[in-house]
């Protein structure tokens, strides 16, 4: 049992031996208790770390405890994607102390500073430069301190392990600990320092372990699900069956006999809560309700066509050359639709929250991948001051896009609110797939042209819904046009329900499509599909990744279908360049396939962790066979009709297929993305694979073995 | 019906005052405080619920309490004995055979049930005991590698 008055969650307790104490932080900060020089204020820091916009105070970012150990403060979650690990990693680089000093406080709106979210592999590329210069300019100054301290200049002082001593005598030394006394340092730098470079950069590059696996294999972790406080109630909602259905009546009496069931009605909002969440859930359906249902319109069969019949502007995004002038130069001209269903995010866990609320103030425990989003629409949905409102958010587990949106945050809140108690909203998997943003589903059409002796000349590229990201080509084409209609963003009425973005967006969608055409085109030219890449590609970073798959790979060339079952694939994604070659076995006879083998080469620039790098490529390979072979929602305009994973098919243990990837070495560039790319090719990848098993073009994600058979008994008839 | 349910949890004799057709995760959860056991699906296709009965790996969201009266449960909290982790928590550790972590409790568990069954499997038939664990997070290929190892640190033997 837990008799807990409060879990104080961070991730403090990560390989700490002496973990935070948050009064005592509150205490250091509240009391302005100055450590050197300069009078600062100290309610301005923490103002600023709340204020949208990254701070520019470095104590924003980190506390130097008077034990040594250093707390790291960043806005961003950990939903998996280990940055836990890395953002720790050059945090410790760019301070010169031990990783295994530095502890993490992520996604608290009250202790961290201001982030946007986690997500669009931001963290690395977008983020850490921020408190890389954070922790530059908090060394500098713990130098200066640690100089006048120990009276020697600086230039005669080496810092290792938080410990500045005198190289000529290392007994002279001082610790950052005993410097700050675990106080905030009020002194700044007029001239910010730089951020380390390469070869200054010890920790960042070498491969490290995920920090947080310890909690994570003994069950210590904790999840928004799993935090427990005294007096909460788990509430079960009445869900409408389909988007768009209005409530006509609900009769509670049934639920509120059973013992302890508290009933909440505001509006529409009907909810059953209870001490045990499965009594809720019981008494839930013992509610009888009707609702007002909408016509559906269209289904996932006639969604494309509805894409395709709605008007909506199109945008331009890369063009050269003449498109007129392509068409009338091309000996050979070559169409391609390309289609991919709607498909889930699916995270293991689902959208859940804890609310509670102390006076005015309201804490609430989120899975979620948007902590000071969420605190805003809790603020604005129960009319408090955003000042109110406090996110935590324990770890996540998994997000891929899904947690970008805070409805179970808000209704925890709410409820919270209405019973004055604290309440758990935690979303069944039912639930889940039926509020999921799922990635929209996407009609993507390609008319592209080559010369007499097979050289591309034409590229007129439309793509509809999926979205603008990876949608440019990066061929040598001379006459070329990309148009953008619609983006996952975009609400416009032709998705019947909540759509968003999901890992990597846009991408898979356009690199399936392009990649697909590509190789087609390659057939067309008489080459073999790699070769042909590399001879229409210009930029030494695409080229650099294809080669390096090939290598890995041991590819020989050969022209398609060679019946080895072998594809390849190239993308770009979040600055960083994939290329992967896979190889499958198709069964003609039940349409299965088996992706026997996936190798990827990916050029990241600088990589932070390797090993936690390889495992996102590994990653992103394993989920992106979901949506490349089974994952797509059925349904009737706004009824979900897959709602658990009997129907909605993730991949299994039995689909693996031998992942072996290498990464470029480009250490001396800035870092780029690494949670996404490496999934942008799985639909092109496999789609090439599958021509080159068995000769049938596969145009529609997911590749199904109906779709497969379909397509091979076309192919016989034709 | 509330009935009184004695078991043994994690190593200790309990004995419960409750509804035996309550399931065997809510209670694990709530009465016992125990979150190691993950709801992921609430039908029994995901695994992240899953504990050990009697060494065997079973859904705890699919298994009323009542249901394992008079038996040994060991949740994930109860694998590490005296401070040491298990060869297959440290195996995962090793192998970072984990990201979001949801999935591993009940992953571990089933690992350690198909070890029961199995000392020293190869990859395919590690594949085959775990189909029906989904990780969204595609560790699988490392779950894999971690419980081969784990065996074999095991030497075969399935004690702790």
């Amino acid at each position: 049992m837990n008799n807990r008055d409060e879990w104080d969650l961070d991730f403090t307790d990560l390989l700490t031996r002496t973990p935070i104490d948050r009064r005592q932080f509150i205490k250091s900060f509240g009391g302005g208790l100055i450590v050197f020089f300069t009078v600062g204020d100290a309610a301005a820091i923490l103002q600023e770390r709340r204020q949208q916009g990254y701070p520019t105070d470095f104590n924003a970012y980190l506390i130097i405890g008077a034990d040594g150990r250093v707390t790291c403060l960043v806005g961003k979650i950990e939903m998996g994607q280990g940055v836990i690990t890395s953002l720790a990693m050059q945090l410790a680089d760019e301070l010169d102390v031990s990783l295994d000093s530095v502890d993490m406080v992520m996604g608290d709106t009250d202790r961290c500073p201001w982030d946007i979210g986690t997500f669009g592999s931001l963290s690395t590329r977008q983020f850490s430069p921020y408190l890389r210069q954070a922790a530059a300019e908090a060394r500098a100054v713990l130098m200066e301190m640690a100089a006048e301290k120990l009276q020697v200049p600086i230039d005669q002082l080496q810092v290792k392990n938080g410990i500045v001593f005198e190289k000529s005598n290392d007994q002279n030394n001082i610790s950052y600990g005993q410097l700050t006394g675990g106080k905030l340092i009020e002194r700044h730098l007029q001239s910010k320092p730089s951020p380390k470079q390469q070869p200054e950069l010890n920790i960042t590059g070498t491969p490290m372990l995920r920090r947080d696996a310890l909690e994570k294999v003994t069950g210590a972790a904790k999840f928004a699900g799993d935090i427990q406080l005294p007096d909460m109630l788990y509430a079960r909602i009445l869900r409408p069956p389909a988007h768009g259905a209005t409530l006509k009546f609900a009769d509670t009496s049934a639920a509120a006999k059973i013992p302890g069931t508290l009933i909440v009605r505001e509006g529409d909002l009907v909810a059953v809560l209870h001490r045990y969440p499965d009594v809720a859930e019981k008494a839930l359906r013992l509610i009888k309700s009707e609702f007002n249902l909408p016509t559906a319109t269209v289904n996932d069969q006639s969604i494309f066509d509805a894409m395709l019949k709605s008007t909506v502007e199109g945008k331009t995004i890369a063009e050269a050359g003449n498109i007129s002038t392509g068409e009338k130069e091309a000996a050979m001209i070559i169409e391609g639709k390309y289609l991919n269903s709607y498909v889930a995010h699916a995270p293991l866990e689902p959208h859940t929250a804890v609310a509670k609320i102390d006076g005015s103030k309201i804490t609430v425990w989120a899975s979620t991948q948007t902590p000071f989003s969420a605190k805003n629409e809790i603020a604005k949905a129960l009319g408090l001051s955003p000042e109110n409102v406090r996110v935590i958010t324990p770890f996540v587990g998994g997000g891929f896009g899904g947690k970008s949106r805070n409805q179970q945050a808000v209704e925890a809140a709410k409820l919270a609110q209405l019973v004055g108690r604290p309440v758990m909203v935690a979303w069944s998997r039912q639930e889940e797939f039926f509020y999921d943003s799922f990635r929209p589903a996407a009609v993507v059409k390609i008319k592209s042209g080559l010369t007499a002796s097979g050289a591309p000349i034409l590229w007129d590229y439309a793509v509809y819904y999926a979205g603008e990201r990876g949608s440019q080509h990066f061929y040598d084409i001379p006459h070329h046009r990309t148009m953008a209609f619609g983006e996952w963003s975009q609400k416009n009425g032709v998705h019947p329900f909540n759509v968003g973005p999901w890992r990597a967006p846009a991408n898979n969608t356009n690199t399936f499509a392009r990649e697909s055409q590509i190789d087609m085109m390659a057939e067309k030219a008489g080459m073999d599909p790699v070769e042909f890449r590399l001879k229409y590609l210009k930029d030494e970073k695409i080229r650099g990744v294809l080669k390096a798959a090939a290598d890995l790979f041991g590819y020989s060339p050969a022209r398609l279908p060679s019946g080895r079952g072998i594809g390849v694939a190239c993308g770009i994604d979040a600055g960083t360049y994939v290329a992967h070659i896979a190889e499958v076995a198709v069964d003609k006879n039940t349409g299965h396939v088996q992706v026997k083998r996936v190798v990827c080469a990916q050029d990241m620039g600088l990589v932070v962790n390797p090993e936690g790098a390889k495992i996102q490529i590994e990653g992103c390979i394993t989920m992106g066979l979901g949506y490349a072979l089974t994952e797509e929602i059925r349904f009737n305009g706004g009824q979900i009709l897959d709602t658990n994973f009997d129907s909605y098919e993730l991949p299994h243990f039995s689909w693996l297929p031998k992942i072996e990837s290498v990464l470029i070495d480009s250490r001396g560039e800035a870092p780029q993305g690494g949670g996404e790319p490496a999934i942008i090719c799985m639909g092109g990848v496999i789609a090439n694979a599958i021509y080159d098993a068995i000769g049938v073009r596969m145009f529609q994600l997911p590749m199904t073995p109906a779709r497969i058979k379909a397509a091979l008994k076309q192919q016989q008839q034709n | 019906m509330i009935q009184t349910i004695r078991f043994t949890l994690n190593h200790k004799p309990v004995r419960l005052r409750v509804d035996g057709e309550r399931m065997l995760l809510w209670v694990l959860r709530t009465d016992f405080g125990l979150t190691g056991a993950k709801y992921g699906c609430g039908e029994g296709f995901c695994g992240a619920c899953t504990v050990l009965v009697n060494d065997v790996a079973v859904r705890a969201c699919q298994t009323p309490v009542k249901a394992v009266a008079g038996k040994s449960v060991l949740t994930i909290e109860g694998l590490a004995q005296n401070g040491k982790l298990h060869p297959l928590q440290e195996a995962f550790i090793k192998h970072d055979a984990l990201q979001c972590g949801f999935c591993t409790p009940g992953m571990i568990l089933a690992a350690y049930s198909l070890l029961q069954q199995s000392p020293l499997p190869d990859p395919a038939e590690i594949a085959v005991g775990l189909e029906d664990h989904l990780c969204r997070c595609g560790a699988h290929q490392r779950i894999i590698l971690a419980v081969q190892d784990a065996a074999q640190q095991m030497k075969g033997g399935n004690d702790k």
